[in-house]
């Protein structure tokens, strides 16, 4: 299946642009999804943390990505 | 009752006050978070705030309900966030709560600015003279 990621902030920067496509076998875990894109992208191993959201929620290790969720990668916050 | 924002235009604190103002509140306490000109010792020249949008404000509305779960005798909370770039002195967030007494209007003002940092979906990155820094992006 095919996954539109969206990036932001440092996760942004460090991609180079403001959104990814990656193909990942079906049922791919939030973990899964991060665990290939560090491979990739080793910077974002670097970074204090990094969480996957799906649909503007915060996604547990576990969670099955699916083609029609709305995914974001959330580098540390720092609102306020 | 829970107002909601996220603007890049400058912040309107005198409104954020009076949108909280209710006949049952006998208090109104407010965090006014401002740009401030140091960081960690170093010069700051500007901040500037990106935001994935959809999910701040779908968090920031959850904290604040959050905290009307926990302190029910919340009468109205405003929760205002600002984007875009930021000198100093500007508003970059404004949360105002009313409640019948002080001690949950404190409360629970603290609650959602401390929550507000730890998971709503805003960036900051701070510019000084010789270059820009991510806010907590490594440890």
């Amino acid at each position: 299946m095919n996954l539109k990621i969206a990036l932001f902030g440092i996760a942004r920067e460090i991609v180079g642009q403001p959104t990814l496509e990656v193909s990942a076998p079906e049922g791919q875990s939030a973990q899964g999804l991060l665990q290939s894109l560090h491979a990739r992208y080793p910077e974002l191993a670097r970074l204090s943390s990094l969480a996957v959201a799906v649909n503007n929620e915060y996604a547990a290790d576990d969670t099955p990505l699916q083609e029609r969720d709305e995914i974001a990668l959330i580098p540390p916050v720092s609102g306020g | 009752m829970i107002h909601i924002d996220l603007t890049d235009q400058p912040i309107d604190v005198s409104a954020a006050l009076r949108s909280v103002e209710a006949d049952g509140a006998g208090a109104i306490n407010t965090f006014i978070g401002t740009v401030r000109n140091k960081s960690t010792g170093r010069p700051v020249v500007r901040l500037e705030y990106e935001a994935y949008d959809s999910m701040a404000l779908h968090q920031l509305r959850k904290v604040a309900e959050q905290a009307a779960e926990q302190w029910p005798m919340v009468e109205k909370i405003t929760v205002i966030h600002r984007k875009g770039t930021l000198h100093i002195g500007d508003v970059a967030v404004v949360v105002a709560v009313s409640t019948p007494h002080r001690a949950e209007s404190f409360a629970a003002c603290q609650y959602i600015i401390d929550t507000l940092k730890q998971v709503v979906t805003i960036w900051k990155k701070e510019f000084y003279e010789d270059g820009d820094v991510w806010v907590a992006a490594h440890p």
